[in-house]
């Protein structure tokens, strides 16, 4: 057992160090170096900037050393939570996106406790009553929901939202607490606007999700053991909930790891319909704008954040498989 | 079949039959037989030919597609008041999950069968699982079903059942997993043990403790069982009286005896014959059934086992469905070789004849 | 009872049941023996169907498999009439995707009438704009006096039909107008551009643009899966190392890092071909997992261990060998991964990362239905919403259909 969790967390130490450089990798990407663009951009707001000046700047950030030394460099950095200047804001990084990424993580929590409460039920009942009407319709729904891009599905509930009941479904505060601090008005505002993004974000997952417990549990309901237990007398849903599902929920539950990316990657895009305050505008507008540090700083922190996401549902994951907790 | 006792449980011309995309599926036509208390009735015949689709009619967990659509399995069972009084129960016509069904499930059936890999939940204990069979049939509190099962363990000659208790099944041997699987299936004291291959799975030296254990456990509980399989060795062993299975119809029936000495029916001679004999010469083939099972979709016309018999007789055997013919003794078989002016069934017929083409069987 | 002791000298019956225990297994000596009767009342019609399985080949054989799939067939002639307008866009289309005037900028689509005076005369009415004086939006009036007869293989403008055949026959036209300045079936985006034709000609970009990335794919996949699966080992560790970690980090934020970084002032074809290699760079990890996981079985089987002893290379083995048998299953994965790469494309361009203008693809087609307003104001500018969710939905029950039909233990 401790054997498993140490090989879950170094592997997910060395995915994250591969994100990293992946991150660093798309903060080099664009033609030209940092010092060009904030060259460029001073300009822009009319302060020249002397030769001098810029030969300091890139001593300062080893711009001029080869790639593995500028990633060192910037890695110091980021471990001491220096994650750099944003351009674009003028304004350290981690002021520009602190609270953008926890609500990006409030958004992707509740897109997945969205999906599991959907998911669960509907899964199991249209395997139990497989080929029922039902199924069927829980089937094509599944099929809908994975087909329907989320961002296409954000604009159509956007529509609906403005054309039917004359509603802006964007965002995730009402005007009036958007600029104000925490309080718990503000908490409950947010709960009210949380549902609209997190069925949006859940949708594909929780299709996803009815789909692999549906066919898990085709699965174990044919196997001998779910026999045995009816041929002991049990009635069909104390049967099917202790059993079945039960052996049908492990691997549903390392689907997480699967999911999580999949939230996060879905929230980027569909935050930008929405208008959430997520961090997923914040890296469109930083793309566009070449605001590298920013941008990768982003996608540094969701990598980061689905794979400790994934760690922990390893380690759940754990704690429901004896058979994994067995095992040396 | 010379049993005077009232069975325990009566089977008559129960059909079970699959309705699949592919088409209709007679899995059990027209199957009849006895199970008496205390006794062991083997069921045998080539994989497909519907003897486990038999077992699973008896406690009603037949899956879907399937359906029994005729017949009857009367259960008699002795009233609990103690005044000798019989109930008699039809399973065939109770709900496939009701109350009254799941009653005797367990209780009065057990079933033990063939994959001791996967008969057990992977994910919860060996002792959850028998502890559950317990409480479900008795009132138990956990501290006391959990005694019980530890007495079962012992009694089906598990070491150490205290700790196996809490062990998962895939912690433990093939051999002890199908032990605890008998101990699961007579939790409750069953009358009748339906072993679906308990053996086909386990190597040789393991089957045959298993099959004593099943031996011992009748001896002491008096209980009937039904052993499925299709190891005649196995049959020869353990059983009273035998059914011999053919494409879901049963085509002979008799004692153990009437069976392997003097068999009627061309299939159960050419399973016989089938047999590697030690005393055949070396370096002979071993004699096969022609053909191999025709495609269920496919039933043959007439007698289902005439496009490999033998015996074939053309325009009979491939146009009518022969009628059972019953000898004095009690043995039964389904086959026109036997059927010219024999007793039949319903009592038609020359008994003067049958006597004579009998005659070797006493 | 019989007598044992007298029956036993029978020779052909068994003298001790328990020698023959074990090995006395009903079934096990059947064997299968052509040249007796045995065929000769199984049921003519049952014979012949087993003999068209035993002779069929795999493709035959998950072909019929696959029509029984009622939902994969339609999803299958729905992709393909998809296909279809990738060939034809510029015959269907009537009018240049660039052709832009503010004059027409946001029409209605135009409703077509079919039948005038219940004789069949497709037409149309023309529009009459003018301009609200409170919300200076421009606002456009059905004319009926002014009927627009449409025309079937009508002239219009000059294209090479298939790449090679010049003509400038279009499947629909006007009798005595020009058809770009008259007829708008979708209506038109704020440029004033016909949505009806940039749909097709988006569409062919749309879906080409998936099926380059998913050959690419599959390259990628089969090449790194058939390493992993065949060799074992270490180098199944490093490649499973690198699936995992494609598959444990969002994509969409990836894709957009890379995208980004793609030149604005690359030439269209040169985006394209960027944009594709990123979207197979990041999607061929599924394909790698499937001919991965069908090599690890297939590496077990006998067959593998005969040619191994015939001396054939490890290349052989795996390229000759084991990758045909994985192709039912390639096919399908295919058909599954494709759906992902047009919504990665059309993501991406819809956020203006992907496809620029005057590229046209459904996500730059959808650019245009960016923010509620222009949603609210002109839903039509959401229609291409429509063919993505068709094609993809197409797609995902034709895979459905390929992977229950490759796998030949599917029921």
């Amino acid at each position: 057992m401790l054997g498993y969790i140490i090989r879950r967390a170094m592997f997910s130490l060395v995915t994250i160090f591969l994100v990293s450089i992946l991150s660093f990798a798309i903060i080099q990407l664009p033609p030209g170096d940092y010092v060009d663009s904030y060259i460029a951009q001073l300009q822009a707001t009319g302060t020249p900037v002397s030769e001098a000046e810029a030969e300091n700047l890139r001593a300062r950030y080893g711009l001029d050393e080869p790639f593995v030394v500028q990633y060192g460099l910037w890695m110091r950095q980021v471990l001491r939570g220096n994650l750099g200047t944003s351009m674009q804001w003028q304004r350290p990084v981690r002021e520009v996106i602190g609270d953008r990424l926890a609500l990006t993580v409030v958004v992707s929590l509740a897109a997945l406790v969205f999906t599991w409460m959907i998911a669960l039920p509907i899964g199991i009942f249209s395997a139990v009553r497989q080929y029922s009407i039902a199924d069927y319709i829980a089937t094509t729904i599944g099929f809908m929901g994975l087909a329907v891009p989320n961002f296409l599905f954000a604009l159509v509930i956007m529509y609906i939202g403005w054309s039917v009941f004359g509603l802006n479904v964007g965002g995730l505060f009402s005007a009036e607490y958007e600029l104000q601090g925490w309080s718990f008005g503000k908490f409950v505002n947010l709960l009210t606007h949380l549902p609209v993004p997190a069925i949006v974000l859940g949708t594909a997952a929780t299709a996803q999700g009815i789909r692999v417990l549906r066919n898990n549990l085709l699965d174990e309901l044919r196997k001998p053991y779910v026999v045995t237990a009816r041929a002991k007398g049990l009635s069909e849903t104390r049967l099917i909930l202790k059993y079945p599902v039960r052996v049908a929920l492990n691997p549903l539950a390392s689907t997480i790891g699967y999911m999580l990316p999949f939230i996060v990657s879905g929230s980027v895009i569909v935050s930008i319909v929405l208008s959430l305050p997520t961090v997923g505008p914040v890296l469109l507008t930083s793309l566009v704008s070449q605001d590298m540090f920013l941008a990768g700083a982003i996608v540094l922190l969701l990598g980061v954040m689905t794979i400790i996401g994934t760690f922990l549902s390893d380690m759940i994951l754990l704690l429901i498989d004896p058979r994994i907790r067995m095992e040396e | 079949m010379a049993n005077e006792e009232t069975p325990l449980l009566s089977v008559r011309d129960l059909q079970t039959h699959f309705y699949t995309d592919e088409g209709l599926v007679r899995a059990v036509d027209g199957v009849s037989f006895d199970i008496h208390r205390g006794k062991t009735l083997g069921i045998v015949g080539e994989s497909g030919c519907g003897k486990s689709v038999t077992a699973r009619s008896l406690m009603r967990i037949i899956d879907p597609p399937g359906r029994i659509i005729g017949g009857s399995i009367l259960l008699r069972q002795e009233r609990n008041d103690g005044s000798g009084q019989i109930d008699e129960i039809e399973i065939a016509e109770l709900s496939d999950t009701g109350q009254d069904i799941r009653n005797i499930r367990g209780e009065v059936i057990g079933l033990v069968f063939q994959e001791p890999m996967t008969s057990f939940s992977p994910v919860h204990t060996i002792g959850n699982q028998i502890v559950e069979a317990i409480q479900l049939h008795r009132s138990m509190d956990d501290r006391q079903a959990r005694e019980r099962a530890v007495e079962l363990l012992t009694m089906v000659g598990v070491s150490r059942p205290e700790e196996r208790l809490d062990e998962l099944p895939f912690q433990m041997s093939g051999g002890l997993r199908q032990r605890a699987m008998i101990a699961m299936a007579l939790a409750c004291e069953p009358d009748l043990l339906i072993a679906d291959e308990p053996t086909t799975a386990l190597d040789v030296t393991t089957q045959s403790q298993i099959l004593e254990l099943m031996q011992d456990l009748q001896e002491q509980t008096g209980m009937a069982i039904m052993l499925i399989t299709h190891n005649l060795g196995v049959i020869a062993e353990m059983a009273d009286d035998v059914v011999v299975m053919y494409l879901g119809q049963v085509v002979e029936k008799g004692t153990v005896d009437e069976i392997f000495y003097a068999p009627k029916h061309p299939y159960t001679k050419a399973l016989l014959r089938s047999i590697p004999n030690i005393y055949q010469p070396s370096r002979v083939e071993l004699p096969t059934i022609t053909g191999s099972i025709p495609h269920p979709y496919n039933r043959p016309s007439g007698c289902p086992f005439h496009p490999r018999c033998p015996d074939y007789m053309p325009g009979t055997c491939d146009v009518d469905q022969p009628q059972t013919v019953t000898s004095k003794t009690g043995q039964e078989v389904r086959c026109f070789l036997y059927t010219e002016g024999a007793v039949r069934v319903d009592g038609s017929g020359n008994s003067e004849k049958e006597e004579r083409q009998w005659s070797h069987t006493s | 009872m019989a007598d044992k002791e007298d029956l036993s000298r029978k020779p052909d019956e068994p003298r001790d049941p328990d020698i023959a225990r074990p090995e006395a297994t009903v079934g096990a000596g059947a064997d299968y023996n052509a040249d007796t009767e045995a065929a000769r009342q199984i049921g003519t019609e049952g014979s012949e169907a087993e003999d068209r399985v035993a002779v069929a080949t795999q493709f035959q054989l998950m072909w019929w498999r696959f029509r029984r799939h009622r939902l994969a067939m339609i999803g299958g002639i729905v992709v393909l009439c998809f296909y279809m307008v990738v060939v034809f866009a510029d015959f269907l289309a009537y009018t240049s995707p660039q052709a832009s005037e503010a004059e027409r900028s946001l029409m209605p689509p135009q409703r077509v009438y079919l039948f005038d005076d219940g004789s069949f005369n497709p037409h149309v009415f023309g529009l009459d704009s003018r301009r609200n004086p409170q919300t200076f939006q421009r606002e456009y009036f059905a004319n009926p006096d002014d009927k627009i007869e449409l025309e079937f293989f009508a002239e219009g403008f000059e294209y090479n039909l298939l790449g090679f055949i010049p003509t400038n026959r279009h499947l629909i036209g006007t009798r005595d107008r020009e058809i770009g300045e008259s007829v708008f079936l979708l209506g038109t985006d704020v440029q004033g551009r016909d949505m009806w034709s940039r749909l097709m000609y988006a569409t062919r970009i749309s879906l080409t643009i998936g099926l380059i990335a998913v050959v690419i794919s599959i390259i990628l996949g089969v090449v790194m899966g058939g390493l992993s699966g065949f060799y074992g080992g270490w180098v199944d560790m490093v490649v499973q190392r690198v699936m995992e970690l494609l598959y444990s980090i969002p994509t969409i934020p990836l894709w957009m890092g890379l995208a980004a970084a793609v030149p604005d002032h690359w030439s269209i074809l040169r985006i394209y071909f960027a944009i594709t290699l990123i979207i197979a760079l990041i999607g061929w990890t599924e394909l790698a997992r499937v001919v991965r996981g069908r090599l690890l079985a297939l590496r077990e089987e006998d067959f593998v261990m005969a040619a191994n002893l015939a001396g054939a290379s490890q290349f052989r083995i795996i390229f000759v060998h084991l990758i045909p048998l994985v192709l039912s299953h390639i096919i399908a994965a295919i058909s599954l991964a494709l759906p992902a790469m047009i919504v990665a494309e059309t993501s991406l361009s819809f956020l203006g990362l992907g496809l620029r203008p005057p590229a046209v693809s459904w996500g730059v087609l959808l650019q245009g239905a960016q923010n509620i307003q222009a949603v609210a104001i002109t839903p039509w500018l959401l229609l291409p919403a429509i063919p993505v969710i068709v094609v993809i939905l197409a797609f995902s029950f034709l895979g459905d259909g390929l992977r229950d039909a490759a796998d030949p233990y599917g029921m």
